[in-house]
């Protein structure tokens, strides 16, 4: 019983009796609270049974030698017992200092790490500056925006099938170069240009969403401190450093964490882009995908652990975000 | 009389072209910088567009490797493409599953999320925190992390290549984003209101569902829009589990075109561009209820 208020009823909590016994209380609790519990119980069965359930068996799955081959079975009409056994904490291991664990995890580890800093950074940066440029009155800046939010309209997994065509060896991008007499990359083949195709790829996509979300919190801000600013002498300059930035500043934390997520996240992108051609253009969630279900047999135990990483990757990252933004008075919103 | 007949022309062109900053009133531009702001909208446009617009192009093509010598395109455009597609392909297969199993996720992931929004807007219980911290971090969940466990539980439940499958599967994905969506919108509705059904004798369901829900329908519509186009979207859970090929969702049709090793490249763009287009329509549709809902559910959490 924390000191609360219930706002349905507008009652005041916190002046408790002394503390009844633990029965009693559980009655008490039960006959205040049960309404609400009866309405997240959904969430809660659904959450239950296909987050935490699955994570706690995924975990399990973590500390043995699972794979497709010694998993329970059925193949016609026998069906085969699972005989994998439990071995702790060695896939672990193995994942972070097993032999060649620098080819398995800590490349794809430094690439996933750039692939998301690159993608947000331009995510943000050009997005900004095309909220920026929307955000003055300009003559069809309607139409701008419409044509403008596209990439983010048309599903990903259509946009991407489009860039494939665009990017084949002999697509239109590479025949444009060849007239320009530029070098023609090999943008579905070479490990650098793979990489470089990703992250453009993904930065057309996601620049919509920051456009947008920068654009909303742009007209959110008071134009009585441009008035202001304009009166004190502020340079054009000064403006955006004193004012837009820090209009923008709550706005900003949770679109930037949002995108950080979504991007370290990025399945659909990568994966349908090169498929199982570029192993080494994959971030960790598509190489633990490949892992898992690319590749025979299926290593059911390693896919799941580098999965536990990832989450964890993600705590820590989003804990540390969450007490740097406190820090600077900043109540991070989502 | 002269001095004054010269410098007023003068004045005049300073102010236009060279000291505009002084004499333009806020939010007007001058020419220089509107002509700036229209290339670099109109050059982020044309790359916008043009990804999109291309494949259309291509769709027209009737050979498959068209793509590689688009000029030839021109003198045989045909919508042949399309029309193999809708008789000859499983086309309307995948539209139903994607259909079936889109609605069915925004459905059930709106009604769920729309109670746990409310119970954690207006009603402090213990465990609050807790679930609340549960429904953030299984935000940011990578797919890799459920996949291994949802496919064996998935399978373990003969789930697997059905539609409930996913749809539970794409809803305990949208579910905790739709219901921090719903909260941040019940927040701004009134504790007055729910007083008032209170007194008037509803239960607290009752004030629910006569009071709040017809209140809420921006924020109801919000969330339904977010799950039917996550759901529609989604690639790696649906590829994973969806196994027949007349149970594909679009996302995972789309790509049998090229998969086999005779990449049909036309149909897949004609394909494509009829997937896009009802979606993107719809998109446009709700875009700006979208953005404002979504970055409102942010800021306000």
């Amino acid at each position: 019983m924390t000191v609360a208020i219930d706002r349905a009823t507008g009652k005041r909590r916190g002046d408790r009796a002394p503390r009844p016994g633990l029965g009693q209380r559980l009655k008490h609790g039960y006959q205040k609270h049960w309404y609400a519990y009866a309405m997240i119980a959904p969430v809660v069965i659904v959450l239950g049974v296909l987050v935490i359930y699955p994570l706690v068996y995924g975990f399990y799955l973590t500390l043995t030698d699972a794979n497709s081959l010694n998993s329970a079975r059925t193949i016609g009409v026998n069906e085969i017992e699972a005989t994998y056994k439990f071995i702790g904490l060695d896939n672990y291991a193995d994942i972070l200092w097993g032999e060649t664990a620098y080819d398995r995890f800590w490349s794809h580890f430094i690439w996933t790490i750039f692939w998301t800093a690159a993608c947000v950074t331009l995510h943000y940066t050009i997005g900004l500056g095309l909220a920026l440029l929307l955000n003055q009155k300009l003559r069809g800046r309607t139409l701008y925006r419409l044509i403008l939010i596209l990439p983010w309209a048309v599903p990903t997994f259509v946009t991407v099938f489009g860039w494939r065509f665009m990017l084949a060896d002999g697509g239109i991008i590479n025949s444009f170069l060849e007239t320009l007499h530029l070098p023609t990359p090999l943008w579905l083949e070479d490990t650098f240009w793979q990489r470089f195709a990703a992250i453009m790829v993904n930065t057309w996509c996601g620049v919509p969403f920051m456009m947008l979300s920068l654009l909303g919190g742009l007209q959110s801000i008071d134009s009585s401190l441009y008035e202001a600013s304009e009166m004190d002498g502020a340079s054009k300059w000064q403006q955006f450093r004193y004012v837009t930035l820090p209009g923008l500043r709550s706005v900003s934390s949770t679109v930037v964490l949002l995108g950080i997520i979504w991007t370290f996240n990025q399945f659909a992108i990568i994966f349908l882009l090169f498929g199982d051609t570029a192993p080494d253009a994959q971030i960790l969630v598509t190489w633990a995908y490949y892992l898992g279900f690319g590749q025979q047999p299926r290593d059911f135990a390693q896919s799941a652990a580098y999965g536990i990483l990832l989450l964890a990757i993600l705590i820590v990252f989003t804990s540390f975000y969450r007490r740097w933004l406190n820090r600077n008075d900043q109540q991070l919103a989502i | 009389m002269s001095t004054t007949t010269v410098e007023a022309p003068v004045t005049k062109q300073d102010s236009t072209s060279t000291a505009p900053k002084k004499t333009r009133r806020r939010g007007e531009n001058s020419r220089a910088t509107s002509l700036v702001s229209h290339g670099i909208l109109i050059v982020a446009s044309l790359i916008a567009l043009f990804p999109v617009a291309w494949l259309v192009f291509l769709s027209l093509g009737p050979d498959k490797d068209d793509y590689l010598h688009p000029g030839g395109i021109w003198s045989k455009m045909s919508l042949s493409n399309y029309s193999f597609v809708l008789k000859e392909t499983k086309f309307f297969d995948w539209l139903l599953t994607t259909a079936v199993v889109t609605l069915g996720t925004t459905l059930i992931g709106v009604i769920i999320a729309a109670t746990t929004g409310y119970a954690v807007s207006r009603m402090r219980f213990p465990g609050y925190k807790k679930f609340m911290w549960v429904l953030l971090v299984t935000q940011m969940f990578p797919v890799a992390v459920l996949m291994v466990p949802m496919y064996q539980i998935l399978s373990d439940l003969q789930l697997i290549d059905t539609y409930p499958g996913l749809i539970l599967v794409y809803c305990s994905t949208v579910v905790p984003y739709c219901a921090w969506l719903m909260k941040g919108y019940f927040d701004t509705i009134p504790f007055e209101i729910d007083e008032a059904g209170r007194v008037d004798g509803l239960s607290p369901f009752g004030t629910f569902a006569r009071l709040i829900l017809p209140l809420a329908k921006p924020g109801l519509a919000v969330a339904a829009f977010y799950s039917f186009l996550t759901a529609f979207g989604e690639v790696a859970f649906a590829s994973t589990f969806m196994l027949s090929d007349t149970k594909y969702t679009f996302a995972v049709g789309l790509q049998t075109f090229v998969s086999e090793h005779d990449a049909q490249r036309n149909l897949m763009a004609a394909t494509a561009v009829l997937i896009a287009i009802p979606i993107s329509a719809f998109f446009y549709f709700v875009q700006k209820n979208l953005v404002t809902g979504l970055t409102a559910g942010g800021t306000k959490g």
